[in-house]
């Protein structure tokens, strides 16, 4: 689960590490007033950023910044309501704009090559680290924490210094550990903090230097969400296609993709082909969907419904190999899906497997148009094919 | 021969009086896998499979009672970490995590302490490993095997069935089909499981289902190059159709920025002499033209 800008700020501030002041505005009025209270605290600037889901939001310019209260408004009138690829901004970040002396990239992640969590660093920073990684790979410096023992102190001041820290040490040392504890204690799979900054600040005795986290990216690992009860009211459901959200309430793995061929399919490795085997086949999938394991009749019902939810599908394939899952109890809800749905689309099967016969009487004895076929070939083709009629 | 598995492997099923792990525990015994033992805390002492098979209220019970040296594991995700750890602590040599949605931070850990001890962890959100005619681990339907002589290793579950249906069908029997599962972090990699067959000396040929996401086809890929140059090996990639940036069901499953596509790992695989099927039911062609005789 990807987590917003301020949700991420959230967690790494709580975890103690230096998160400049920030606040979240819904409308361009609160966006004001939290503009007038940093302004009135002797900020010379702020910063008000889209926060979406979706990267690029500063060059699809949902990231600007004002100088005074009337500018802050009508920035945030311009940003809220604003569409970033797709995805409508609800919300913006108000905070002060910092004094950039340097910029750095420092991010903890599950490194699945090495199986272990690596912090990466860059002395570069506010660039895309997959660019930095193939023009100039070298220049991303690597550590890998322990997996029983942990980030160790002197691997935090190996990257600090190799950051070129070594004045920030006791900071950018904190940071290092902080990244990884957030990553361990929250079960994130990463924790990006791009940029990290030396940042100039009015201090009693002058301008000071300190590190500060200017923007962070935090992903959270699906599978452990049931042991953090608190990170369910993070997600953003306003920004998920209400279909994922139905598919999650199902159990089922769905993305919406832009095709006209339902796929209906139980793994994601034989899911993905069925979707690989309709494009090669000249067809569009409209879907990929795992149900899963051992999936009961109710939730192939769903299934169906969520398929038979987007307007573009002209016709469906199941296609399901029974091991865990069983072929009768799969048959049984489609039949009972067919006898509910209200658009008549074209349902081809391929049920094999676990109880593979039994779900072929069922079939039969539902009658109706419902088209069966023996291999994975044979059903894409005539699924492609049926499409193809209703589209023309 | 085979790897990992054969008729004198002695098996403990973890969680065997679960509604899943008494159900496949059944279908390993019918396929004529020596299952010994089965452990759920609290049981010990009842019967399970039809009376067939003790059930101990631990794994060091178990092990003591009846010599087993192999698990299986089907208990819940919250439980299966520390499952794996006792089978490990009671000197398991071979473990197959079949349970999905473990939390990638917990199996960072286990997996580090599997290594440390020299035992194998294969999984976890696995399918496990069948040896055709000898023993079946897991939960791969047993009747789409045929004996033979080509090893197979896939990240994928119901993709593995399909591709071991289409080989059987064409006469091209398996020696060992490895299911090494979908996850991040897992215990064997295609790379472990390859070394495996490379000390095989009745493995001729090789079989790889991949998927998009990770670079662990690629390592392969690199391996297979170096050290089974003349080795017959088919491949196949699924994921080819799939958006970058969505997870496909697997968590690993997923291509991040211009890495872990199937672009990318299909050059790698040819690069090393390695052929490319397009769909499952080429493999069986694949294999012949690249010298497998059916059997």
């Amino acid at each position: 689960m990807k987590l917003h800008e301020y949700h991420a700020k959230s967690l790494l501030s709580h975890a103690g590490l230096p998160v400049p002041p920030y606040a979240v505005a819904t409308t361009p009025a609160e966006a004001r007033a939290q503009a007038v209270a940093f302004l009135d605290g002797g900020v010379g600037a702020v910063v008000v950023k889209a926060q979406v889901l979706v990267g690029g939001r500063g060059k699809a310019g949902g990231v600007k910044l004002a100088h005074s209260a009337d500018e802050a408004e009508t920035i945030a009138a311009a940003i809220l309501g604003m569409d970033i690829k797709g995805i409508t901004v609800r919300r913006v970040m108000v905070t002060p704009a910092a004094t950039i002396v340097r910029e750095m990239y420092l991010a903890a992640v599950l490194d699945r090559a090495n199986q272990r969590i690596l912090l990466m660093g860059a002395a570069e920073g506010g660039v895309e680290i997959e660019t930095l990684a193939e023009e100039d790979p070298d220049a991303i410096v690597r550590v890998h924490a322990h997996p029983q023992l942990g980030l160790q102190p002197f691997q935090a001041r190996q990257m600090a210094f190799a950051l070129g820290l070594g004045e920030h040490l006791a900071q950018a040392t904190a940071i290092c550990r902080g990244l990884v504890d957030v990553m361990v204690g929250e079960d994130a799979d990463l924790v990006e903090v791009n940029p990290l900054a030396i940042v100039r600040e009015d201090g009693p005795d002058g301008p000071v230097e300190r590190l500060a986290l200017l923007d962070a990216k935090v992903t959270l690992d699906d599978s452990a969400l049931r042991r953090h009860p608190g990170h369910e009211a993070m997600r953003d459901l306003d920004e998920e296609d209400p279909a994922d959200t139905a598919a999650r309430a199902a159990g089922l793995s769905f993305i919406r993709l832009d095709g006209d061929i339902g796929c209906m399919v139980n793994g994601a490795g034989l899911a993905m082909t069925t979707m690989d085997l309709v494009k090669r086949a000249g067809g569009e999938p409209a879907n990929f969907l795992d149900i899963g394991g051992g999936a009961r009749s109710d939730k192939v019902a769903e299934a169906m419904r969520l398929i038979l939810s987007d307007p573009s599908v002209k016709a469906i394939l199941v296609n399901i190999f029974g091991g865990i899952a069983r072929g009768d109890e799969v048959a049984r809800g489609l039949v009972e899906a067919r006898a509910q749905q209200t658009r008549s689309v074209p349902l081809v099967v391929r049920i094999v497997g676990t109880n593979a016969d039994l779900a072929a009487r069922i079939l039969h004895e539902a009658g109706g148009d419902i088209v069966t076929a023996r291999t994975l070939d044979e059903a894409v083709e005539r699924a492609v094919a049926l499409a193809g009629q209703v589209a023309a | 021969m085979s790897i990992l598995i054969d008729r004198r492997t002695r098996l403990l099923v973890q969680g065997i009086t679960g509604r899943e792990g008494g159900f496949h525990a059944q279908q390993m015994l019918d396929y004529g896998t020596n299952v010994v033992a089965g452990v759920t805390p609290t049981k010990g002492g009842q019967r399970a499979l039809g009376g067939a098979v003790p059930v101990f209220d631990t794994c060091a019970q178990a092990v003591a009672a009846t010599g087993a040296d192999t698990s299986v594991i089907f208990v819940p995700a919250g439980a299966a970490p520390d499952a794996i750890l006792e089978s490990l602590e009671a000197g398991i040599g071979t473990i197959f995590c079949i349970t999905e949605h473990i939390p990638a931070l917990d199996m960072l850990k286990v997996v580090a302490e599997v290594e440390a001890r020299g035992a194998r962890l294969v999984g976890p959100n696995c399918p496990g490993a069948t040896t055709p005619g000898q023993a079946k681990v897991g939960i791969i339907p047993g009747s789409i095997h045929r004996p033979g002589r080509v090893g197979l290793v896939s990240r994928s579950g119901t993709l593995t069935y399909e591709v071991v249906q289409a080989m059987t069908d064409a006469g091209i029997g398996q020696s060992t089909c490895v299911g090494i599962g979908g996850d991040p972090i897992s215990g064997s990699s295609f790379v472990d499981i390859l070394e495996l067959f490379r000390d095989d000396p009745e493995t001729e040929g090789l079989v790889l289902i991949g998927e998009i996401g990770g670079s662990a086809e690629e390592e392969a890929a690199a391996w297979k190059a170096r050290h089974l140059p003349d080795v017959p090996m088919v491949a196949f990639i699924a994921g080819r159709t799939a958006p970058p940036g969505r997870r496909m069901g697997h968590a690993g499953a997923i291509i991040s920025g211009s890495g872990g596509t199937a672009e990318a790992k299909i050059a790698s695989l040819e690069g090393a002499g390695i052929r490319v099927a397009d769909s499952p039911t080429q493999i069986p062609r694949l294999l012949m033209e690249a010298g497998i005789r059916p059997g």
